[in-house]
């Protein structure tokens, strides 16, 4: 079990520090004028311990992609193609559905976008919690459950009155981290979570966002967060994946990307953060340019993009790393010029 | 017990009794302002049958006296508020000197049998059919049976009672006709009565469930597809429960809730709606009790099943409200 001291990001033995490997993953949806491209094509790696944000303007194919990570994409949405590699070699989109069921909250956990609404209103959040463990690990006394329920709510910051509630009687920001709280109670290597802190007000926001960051670092579990708050991922995340029109156009460190964002895009929406200090025209108008049904050939950004040259429509961009862990597709960037 | 208080349930105990007091003075209104007099109704019936009734005018004017017709209607009413507090229904004015309390007794078993168990097994069917309808994994057989069993919603619990009847007793001669047990037998726990009062109550009962299990199922399908977009549907697929365990804890856990509601109302209906089904299958439960009360002007008979009708469907639905925040938690009849 030594591990190769050359290369960092693989070992010989199977096991990797890559957590998650999306490979082309596509995710359609059916409509009678043809199908909707709603992630079409996406490829990028969550290493182990990493918080990845995922951010993109409404309605660009964010959480269709969780969604098909998870396998989760509900009809008429369907995944097409693609692999999501757990752990170097659990392939779930090609699981059977026992293993798939038994994958699921083992190894990929969901922090629900709507927690206000994830919440069976007919169980306590203590049978909601025995529900997941009870189901991958068999029945266990209540004593041991009670025991490792109460352990997982004060881990998240909620009292342990919590334990015998029922959703109705929680506030928006105690469900959020009743949700969180289950998320990880089986341990998972990634967990991922669509705009957790969205429903919530900037104080609550602020340490729902904490939980998480608390929860990371004492865990080692991977995340994936979605959220179209610029500025609270810039305070959490350690890379950010933006996607355009279905795409994953820029997967950079999170500096890098606030600091000197490269893709046009990223650019744009960089420039769009709202400041408190000053007010500052928007740049980038909002809304879809082309019909996703029929994605342009080449870029897909080329129609508002302010450096768009020939190439662009024509050739799709692929996605290039210019340095470590930070993927750019753009056709601005050549490899000759990464170092 | 959760989710209830003290006032309420004092406050729910005072409905149910405003309740049966507007019923039952309802019931001592209503027969008054119809046609037909009692007395003179049952004097023709012996005329009919026994030719000549010597001294008719002494005899109606005893009845009379004796069942109180010449008093006041408010000390008519008062007497009558009075017996029924006391659960005295008194005699029966057409078949004197039977007790009503006795004739009810008598046949309550059979409608409660029969109208009761039908109601429960076409709410277990209805909203099974219902449920699965709207799942996913549902085979595409089970999904003929909504359009078959809405199509006999549409037609009269009276009318599939007369089809049923033609088909599976005078064409096939599978059941029998009328009745509630085989003539003959001695009324006991022993197999041979209670098969043939399964096979007397099967076709009635039949007649009921097939009327009434297609708007359960629907109002279930409608339930459980709104149940099943909902986000922890989607939650708990993501936490890998097998679909049995989402289909019944999260599935129909949550669809059932306005069922429930529902089914309280549908007792209300049903103690009126099934008196036809038990004329057409001559079974002598309440209900045909008060379909010859009725025929015979019988005031003290009619008043004593409508009577003994609103105390049990008020019960009925006393005990769904008090055990409702036991159902669905977000229910509580508590000030906070």
């Amino acid at each position: 079990m030594s591990t190769n001291p050359k290369s960092g990001t693989q070992n010989n033995n199977g096991h990797s520090d890559v957590a998650l490997d999306v490979r082309d993953l596509r995710v359609h949806y059916k409509t009678p004028e043809g199908d909707v491209i709603a992630v079409n094509g996406i490829s990028f790696k969550v290493y182990k311990g990493e918080l990845v944000g995922l951010v993109g303007e409404s309605g660009c194919g964010k959480t269709t992609a969780a969604m098909g990570i998870l396998r989760l994409v509900q009809p008429p949405g369907r995944i097409m193609g693609g692999r999501v590699m757990l752990d170097g070699d659990m392939d779930i989109i090609n699981l059977g559905n026992k293993e798939l069921r038994r994958a699921r909250w083992t190894q990929i956990a969901l922090v629900p976008q709507g927690a206000m609404n994830s919440l069976n209103p007919t169980m306590r959040v203590k049978d909601q919690i025995k529900d997941a463990i009870e189901t991958h690990e068999g029945r266990q006394s209540k004593a041991v459950l009670k025991e490792r329920t109460l352990d997982l709510l004060a881990l998240v910051g909620l009292p342990s009155r919590t334990f015998n509630m029922y959703p109705h009687e929680l506030s928006g920001g105690m469900k959020q981290r009743v949700c969180i709280a289950m998320a990880i109670v089986l341990n998972p290597i990634l967990v991922i979570a669509d705009e957790p802190t969205s429903a919530l007000d900037v104080i609550v926001q602020r340490v729902v966002a904490q939980t998480m960051l608390d929860i990371k670092k004492r865990l080692g579990v991977s995340m994936i967060m979605i959220g179209h708050d610029m500025g609270l991922m810039a305070q959490m995340v350690d890379r950010v994946a933006v996607m355009y029109a279905g795409n994953l156009v820029e997967i950079a460190p999170v500096r890098a990307a606030m600091k000197a964002p490269m893709h046009p895009y990223t650019q744009l929406l960089i420039e769009s953060i709202p400041s408190i200090k000053e007010r500052k025209p928007l740049k980038l108008t909002e809304g879809l340019t082309h019909d996703l049904r029929n994605p342009p050939p080449g870029c897909i950004f080329q129609f508002r993009c302010p450096h768009v040259a020939e190439t662009c429509r024509t050739q799709k961009p692929p996605m290039l790393e210019i340095q470590t862990r930070h993927g750019v597709a753009c056709h601005l960037y050549k490899p000759e010029e990464t170092a | 017990m959760g989710g209830l208080s003290k006032e309420y349930v004092i406050k729910r105990l005072g409905m149910f009794l405003l309740t049966v007091w507007l019923g039952t003075t309802v019931i001592f209104i209503v027969p008054r302002m119809a046609p037909g007099d009692p007395v003179q109704a049952m004097i023709g019936r012996m005329l009919t049958e026994g030719s000549n009734v010597e001294n008719a005018d002494q005899i109606v004017e005893a009845y009379r006296e004796r069942f109180g017709l010449n008093d006041p209607v408010h000390v008519q009413y008062f007497k009558y508020l009075y017996n029924s507090a006391t659960f005295n229904t008194g005699y029966s004015l057409a078949f004197f000197p039977s007790r009503i309390d006795d004739m009810i007794a008598r046949s309550l078993p059979w409608t409660i049998g029969l109208l009761f168990v039908a109601l429960i097994l076409s709410f277990i069917i209805g909203n099974a059919v219902g449920a699965l309808l709207a799942w996913r994994r549902t085979p595409k057989m089970i999904r003929w049976l909504l359009p078959i069993s809405l199509t006999f919603t549409s037609i009269p619990a009276y009318m599939i009672g007369i089809m049923l009847l033609f088909f599976f007793a005078f064409m096939l001669d599978w059941f029998p006709y009328a009745g509630n047990y085989a003539r003959g037998l001695n009324p006991g726990w022993d197999l041979e009565f209670i098969g043939s009062v399964i096979k007397h109550a099967f076709l009635p009962a039949m007649s009921i469930i097939m009327v009434s299990m297609g708007s359960w199922a629907l109002g279930m399908r409608g339930m459980m597809i709104t149940t099943d977009g909902e986000d922890y549907m989607i939650l708990a697929d993501a936490k890998g429960l097998t679909p049995m365990r989402i289909f019944w804890r999260y599935g129909i856990r949550n669809a059932i809730l306005p069922q429930i509601t529902a089914f309280g109302v549908a007792l209300g209906a049903l103690a009126g709606g099934s008196v036809l089904v038990e004329i057409i299958f001559t079974y002598p439960g309440v209900g045909y009790l008060l379909y010859q009360g009725i025929l015979n002007s019988d005031f003290t008979l009619i008043q004593g099943i409508v009577f003994y009708v609103i105390v049990g469907v008020s019960i009925a639905v006393l005990i769904l409200d008090l055990t409702y925040p036991l159902i669905d938690p977000r229910i509580t009849y508590q000030r906070s």
